[in-house]
């Protein structure tokens, strides 16, 4: 077993090296433009396209013609709801999303709304982290151009009730954005069965290279259009110009393919040594908090608060092992995760949350390992707090008056 | 963002964790900070002829705030009250090389500093 052990898989994920494998040749042998029509170099480039785009389409039950390729899911998303936008602007500015959704879609809403080109519904969500279908339904105006829900959350794992929302956007005549980047590959996602017109999803989450996504837009029932935010050469049918990223989109198309074929077994796998990650914590210490649902939640996702405890300091006493934390001093802004804000898990709750992202390549060696430190590192930060003195004391902290500065 | 070496040494090793018995004579209490923030900090000092003999710290927050408070306590010891006083979170900030995102925790440890002196000073008034 090797140090450091890489348990984040919701920020990123290793390649897998039978990935890497098959983009080696397009750096050096195959290196051709798929745009140049003239030559065998970029004959050669835009069959591995082709090949790729069929690889990723299938992965998600959509044609090849539907996938646009851009810079990563963050790009995805301002194309998907910037492109709608300003496309069936006659229809109308209304767009609907959920608080839980990641920045990429949040920032890029709340942009449009302060400049004036698009009113916001921002639905909240339930304690574990779920939207309502009626809620959507509710929030839907005939100026209503989009609805934004992501598949998966990022940080706590909760699966939302897609395909009910696919049926009331089909139902409303509202065009349904999902951002998928979290699922795809994980857990089946079918384009057609849940009702999905625009969908976005990256590689580097399911063991590809980073710098690479997609956009599915739907081409049947209804045909969907979107107004281009690159403007150049016209590629991926004037959708999305730049030359593309061919060895990235190999890699992309053969990690989808392998998701494809592995998915089944492996999400069996992670589910079960999730599953005994979580027993074992939250049956060895007190005051542990699951956050997000306890059974619709991605297979590798794991999301406990340690009460009394900080997060940032219980990520430095595992200093071996890589995870993440909605505490507020792991942000850059300083503000603790506004997801587990959302779930309404208090903010001290929120600063003593961990994240645990379980993926391909993790072993039960590596789970048995993380086990024993979280017990040590818990153990030995609450002998150190002055919060779990006081709660062992009897003292209701939720009554003091504290000296913030 | 890299942890310093003095601030990953005070979090392994910290120095001076844990309190004083509830009826000890001659300590003050210094409780600053809030659970909402993050950061919560109890520094405790023992007083004999105002001069600080032993600290105590117990702290909720990151490693930064661990090492901050704990810093503290090593500095306290065999100060007077007058030179424990006169600590400033620029010191603490300069010894454990704090980056400017982590200053506040710094801060907060000469709160917490602070609030022990006074604690201190009004328990001895009041007898």
């Amino acid at each position: 077993m090797k140090l450091p052990i890489f348990l984040d898989n919701h920020s990123t994920s290793p390649m897998d090296p039978r990935v890497l494998e098959t983009m080696l040749p397009y750096f050096t042998e195959k290196f051709g433009n798929a745009a140049s029509r003239n030559h065998a170099f970029g004959w050669a480039a835009e069959e591995a396209i082709d090949t790729a785009r069929k690889q990723i389409a299938k992965l998600i039950n959509a044609d090849a013609k539907e996938i646009v390729f851009t810079s990563g899911a963050t790009e995805s998303d301002n194309l998907a709801i910037k492109g709608v936008l300003e496309m069936y602007k006659e229809k109308g500015s209304h767009i609907i999303t959920a608080v839980t959704e990641h920045r990429a879609v949040l920032d890029t809403v709340k942009t449009l709304e302060a400049k004036g080109l698009a009113t916001v519904t921002l639905l909240q969500v339930d304690k574990q982290g779920m939207v309502n279908p009626e809620d959507v339904r509710n929030a839907i105006t005939d100026k209503t151009v989009l609805i934004s829900v992501m598949l998966a959350n990022n940080e706590i794992g909760s699966i939302n009730p897609i395909k009910q929302i696919g049926k009331i956007a089909k139902e409303k005549g509202v065009l349904f954005h999902c951002d998928a980047t979290q699922g795809v590959g994980k857990i089946p996602v079918d384009v057609q069965d849940m009702g999905i017109d625009l969908m976005s999803f990256s590689a580097h989450k399911i063991y590809g290279p980073k710098g690479i996504g997609a956009l599915y837009v739907r081409k049947k029932n209804p045909r969907v259009r979107i107004a281009a935010q690159m403007d150049g050469g016209g590629h991926e049918r004037g959708m999305r110009s730049g030359t593309l990223a061919v060895p990235l989109i190999v890699g992309f198309g053969k990690a989808c393919e392998i998701c494809g074929q592995e998915m089944a077994a492996e999400s069996v796998r992670l589910t079960k040594m999730r599953d005994r990650l979580q027993s074992a914590i939250m049956g060895a210490l007190e005051e542990t908090y699951l956050n997000g649902h306890p059974t619709n939640r991605l297979p590798g996702n794991l999301n406990i608060s340690f009460a009394y405890v900080e997060g940032e300091s219980l990520l430095m006493g595992m200093k071996d092992i890589a995870l993440s934390s909605g505490s507020a001093c792991t942000s850059a802004t300083l503000e603790p995760s506004y997801v587990l804000r959302a779930l309404g898990v208090g903010t001290e709750l929120a600063h003593s949350s961990i994240r645990f992202g379980l993926g391909r390549f993790n072993t039960d060696e590596e789970i048995d390992y993380t086990i024993k430190k979280v017990i040590e590192v818990v153990t030995k930060l609450r002998e150190m707090s002055p919060l779990y003195e006081m709660a062992k004391d009897g003292v209701d902290l939720k009554t003091v008056q504290w000296a913030a500065h | 963002m890299a942890y310093s070496d003095k601030v990953v040494d005070h979090f392994n090793n910290p120095r001076n964790m844990g309190s004083f018995k509830k009826d000890e004579d001659g300590v003050g209490t210094g409780m600053v900070g809030a659970p909402e923030c993050g950061d919560v900090m109890k520094l405790q000092i023992k007083v004999q002829n105002d001069t600080i003999v032993d600290a105590k710290f117990k702290t909720f927050g990151c490693g930064s705030a661990i090492a901050s408070s704990s810093l503290a306590t090593e500095w306290l010891k065999g100060k007077t009250l007058e030179e424990a006083q006169k600590i400033k979170n620029t010191d603490i900030v300069q010894e454990l090389n704090l980056p400017p995102v982590k200053i506040h925790c710094s801060v907060l440890a000469e709160d917490a500093i602070k609030a022990a002196l006074a604690d201190y000073h009004k328990k001895s008034d009041a007898k």
